[in-house]
């Protein structure tokens, strides 16, 4: 069965989606952390990030399912895809693991959403434009909480630095797949309504060095280059059991068949 | 949870033109990190837009055994007080 | 030290040094002063001389409180992964988080009377401080987390609004807040209900297996029977307890039987409305179920605090982390102002 996000049909829709579906991930991501987390503090603050993040996929989707034009809801969207449907990067995928790992992957990606939400601010898409301004404010808290706990984490014993630095040095191969550039996103964004994401990787870069580096970390190297799932739906396995979780009721008690949540 | 971290008292300035309250205590290792607790834990429902957190090793309190001692004095000077002075009626507000 | 004791290091030393605590009054006069604030319906504070007897009393039970929030998170927590709809996951992870929240207040108050958190949870992972046995029961459908926030959060309302009355201070304004925030999580659970119940059979076969598994509980959060309750008299006194748990559990079931009949679940025959009284009957509850519960029988009260365990020792390297980086960080300060 072909992926229905073929780049010819609807890339308007594709690339909202792709937005929404980064933010959903690793929302629900962030959700695991819940009672889970190393003080009660952090615990709070991990539903927060989960909150922002599901709050801006749920605004995401709407749009998208605007968008798309075939009657969708944003839970439709969220909870009746299959993996291949999903836009998102690999990224936001990967299991938490330990707290160095998680708060790596929240700065790479943190400052990642930032440059594109700050970039999408200006997007001919009214719509979206109003949902990232928003967002924008809640990231700009993620890119400091991650750097501050980067810092902290780097700066603070060896065993932290050891378990931050493996947190870079295993995501480090996701970091490529954030700045391709697609053809039929560079079209959008000569439209003015996308932000091509290979501009966004020099001030990424700067950024990202700045804080490893105040954090005693190095820079890992990055040559890892497959193609990712904006191209063709294709995940790491990890996609696959979240899904799992994420969607089991409404799979188990269809809307269609008359669920009422 | 927060093995020997230390408590830090939080003060919640409602909006603008108010003075900040105090709210409660968080536990952390720095005033930094206690800013951010505080934020997380008090101001989940819009309860403020100014934070203040101050180490509760860094307050010295008053005490209620002093408190006759301490705030009795002011309670006879009744002069003080506006209604201590009898203004005729005819004078109107003041 | 990490309680709200508020003296400064230098008073803390001074007192060590002289070996007497200023406190050191005729006992009698204190007590009867302090009787007499309660009586005339005033606050005790911190640093207001208190009876041996009410500040333990006050530890055992705010702490007990303070467990049951963070335990509490743990049953409708499992679920925030599964929500059925974005709106469902983002109510749930915000009551979750509140309840972290209340954990958090409810510690913060007890730590004012001088036991830190630190002790109070090291209390709860080593079983010595109890928390609320309802959280012995596991969530195995997603009626479930509906059903606590209706009848668990319900009953710890009833439970709790008397106590934004209570008579230390510290206590009553944390409750002041936690109820406040607290009549949110019920409204959800029981809408989500309502909204399940409009659904299909399967649907309203699940809410109908929560209620049933439930509502038995939830009446045994209001403790033992007054003719079986160790520290009613005192606490009464003392107004930490204003009500007696029989008439709070009263209360609870008055409210939550005509709920129930509206949501349209079929409610426990024993259950009648007396004439005569204007209140329902309910029999008598299985208390030996409930001692066996609060003795650690329930079916999941190992993995609780298992979890709780876990928790903690993976995080130790954060939090030893932080500490340290916060060391440095005050030894370059001071080095930079040299």
């Amino acid at each position: 069965m072909g992926c229905i996000y073929q780049t010819e049909e609807n890339p308007h829709f594709q690339y909202v989606l792709g937005l929404a579906d980064d933010a959903l991930i690793l929302g629900q991501r962030w959700g695991e952390w819940l009672s889970k987390g190393p003080t009660l503090e952090l615990d709070i603050a991990a539903s927060n990030l989960a909150l922002d993040l599901i709050g801006q996929a749920n605004l995401l989707l709407e749009h998208a399912a605007e968008l798309e034009g075939k009657g969708h809801t944003a839970d439709d969207l969220a909870y009746l895809r299959d993996a291949h449907d999903f836009r998102n990067h690999w990224l936001v995928e990967q299991p938490n693991d330990d707290w160095g790992v998680t708060t790596a992957r929240m700065l790479v990606f943190s400052l990642y959403q930032y440059c594109r939400y700050e970039a999408l601010v200006k997007s001919s898409d009214a719509h979206l434009a109003d949902i990232v301004a928003k967002a924008l404010k809640e990231v700009s808290y993620h890119r400091r909480f991650a750097a501050e706990w980067t810092i902290r984490l780097g700066q603070g014993t060896e065993e932290s630095n050891q378990r931050i630095q493996r947190g870079f040095d295993m995501l480090w191969r996701f970091v490529p797949e954030l700045f391709e550039t697609v053809c039929w996103e560079q079209t959008l964004a000569d439209d003015g309504i996308a932000v091509a994401s290979g501009t966004l990787q020099d001030a990424w870069e700067a950024e990202v060095t700045l804080i490893l580096t105040q954090a005693n970390l190095s820079v890992p190297k990055g040559d890892a280059h497959q193609f990712g799932s904006r191209h063709d739906g294709h995940h790491t396995e990890h996609l696959g059991t979240l899904l799992c979780e994420l969607q089991f009721l409404q799979r188990s008690y269809p809307t269609a068949s008359g669920a009422v949540w | 949870m927060a093995d020997d971290w230390d408590l830090y008292e939080v003060f919640i300035r409602s909006k603008r033109g108010s003075s900040h309250k105090h709210v409660g205590s968080v536990h952390a290792v720095d005033s930094r990190l206690a800013l951010e607790s505080a934020r997380d834990l008090y101001t989940r429902r819009s309860e403020g837009e100014s934070l203040w957190v101050v180490a509760a090793k860094d307050i010295l309190a008053s005490d209620p055994l002093e408190g006759d001692a301490l705030f009795g004095p002011a309670a006879d000077k009744i002069y003080r007080h506006p209604t201590f002075y009898e203004i005729p009626d005819e004078v109107g507000k003041m | 030290m990490y309680t709200t004791d508020l003296r400064t290091a230098e008073e803390k030393a001074e007192e060590a040094r002289k070996g007497v605590p200023r406190s050191a009054l005729d006992t009698d006069a204190l007590e009867a002063e302090f009787q007499a604030r309660i009586d005339a319906d005033a606050y005790i504070e911190p640093k207001d001389y208190m009876p041996d007897g009410y500040r333990k009393t006050l530890v055992r039970q705010m702490s007990q409180h303070a467990h049951s929030e963070i335990v509490g998170m743990l049953p409708e927590g499992c679920w925030v992964g599964r929500a059925p709809t974005l709106k469902r996951k983002m109510i749930l992870i915000a009551k979750v988080q509140d309840e972290a929240g209340h954990g958090l207040y409810l510690y913060s108050a007890a730590e004012t009377l001088g036991t830190s958190r630190e002790e109070l949870v090291r209390q709860l992972l080593a079983g010595e401080a109890k928390y609320s046995t309802i959280f012995n029961y596991p969530t195995t459908n997603w009626s479930d987390v509906c059903t606590i926030g209706w009848l668990v959060d319900g009953a710890a309302i009833t439970n709790q609004i008397p106590l934004c009355r209570c008579s230390y201070g510290p206590y009553a304004r944390a409750m002041v807040k936690v109820c406040k925030e607290e009549s949110f999580h019920q409204r959800q659970g029981y809408e989500a209900l309502l909204q399940m119940m409009k659904g299909t059979e399967a649907q309203k076969r699940m809410v109908q297996d929560s209620f049933d598994r439930w509502f038995w509980p939830s009446l045994m959060m209001f403790g033992p029977p007054d003719s079986n309750s160790a520290h009613s008299s005192q606490n009464m006194k003392w107004k930490i307890k204003r009500f007696s748990n029989d008439e709070l559990r009263q209360r609870f079931v008055d409210a939550t039987i005509p709920q129930a009949e509206f949501l349209g679940v079929k409610v426990p025959d024993v259950i009648v409305k007396n004439a005569e009284t204007d209140h329902y009957d309910f029999g008598e509850l299985d208390w030996d179920e409930f001692m066996a519960v609060v003795k650690g029988g329930g079916i999941c009260a190992s993995n609780r605090i298992d979890a709780r365990k876990k928790a903690l020792e993976d995080g130790t390297w954060v939090r030893d982390a932080a500490s340290a980086y916060a060391e440095k960080q005050q030894v370059a300060t001071v080095a930079a102002a040299e």
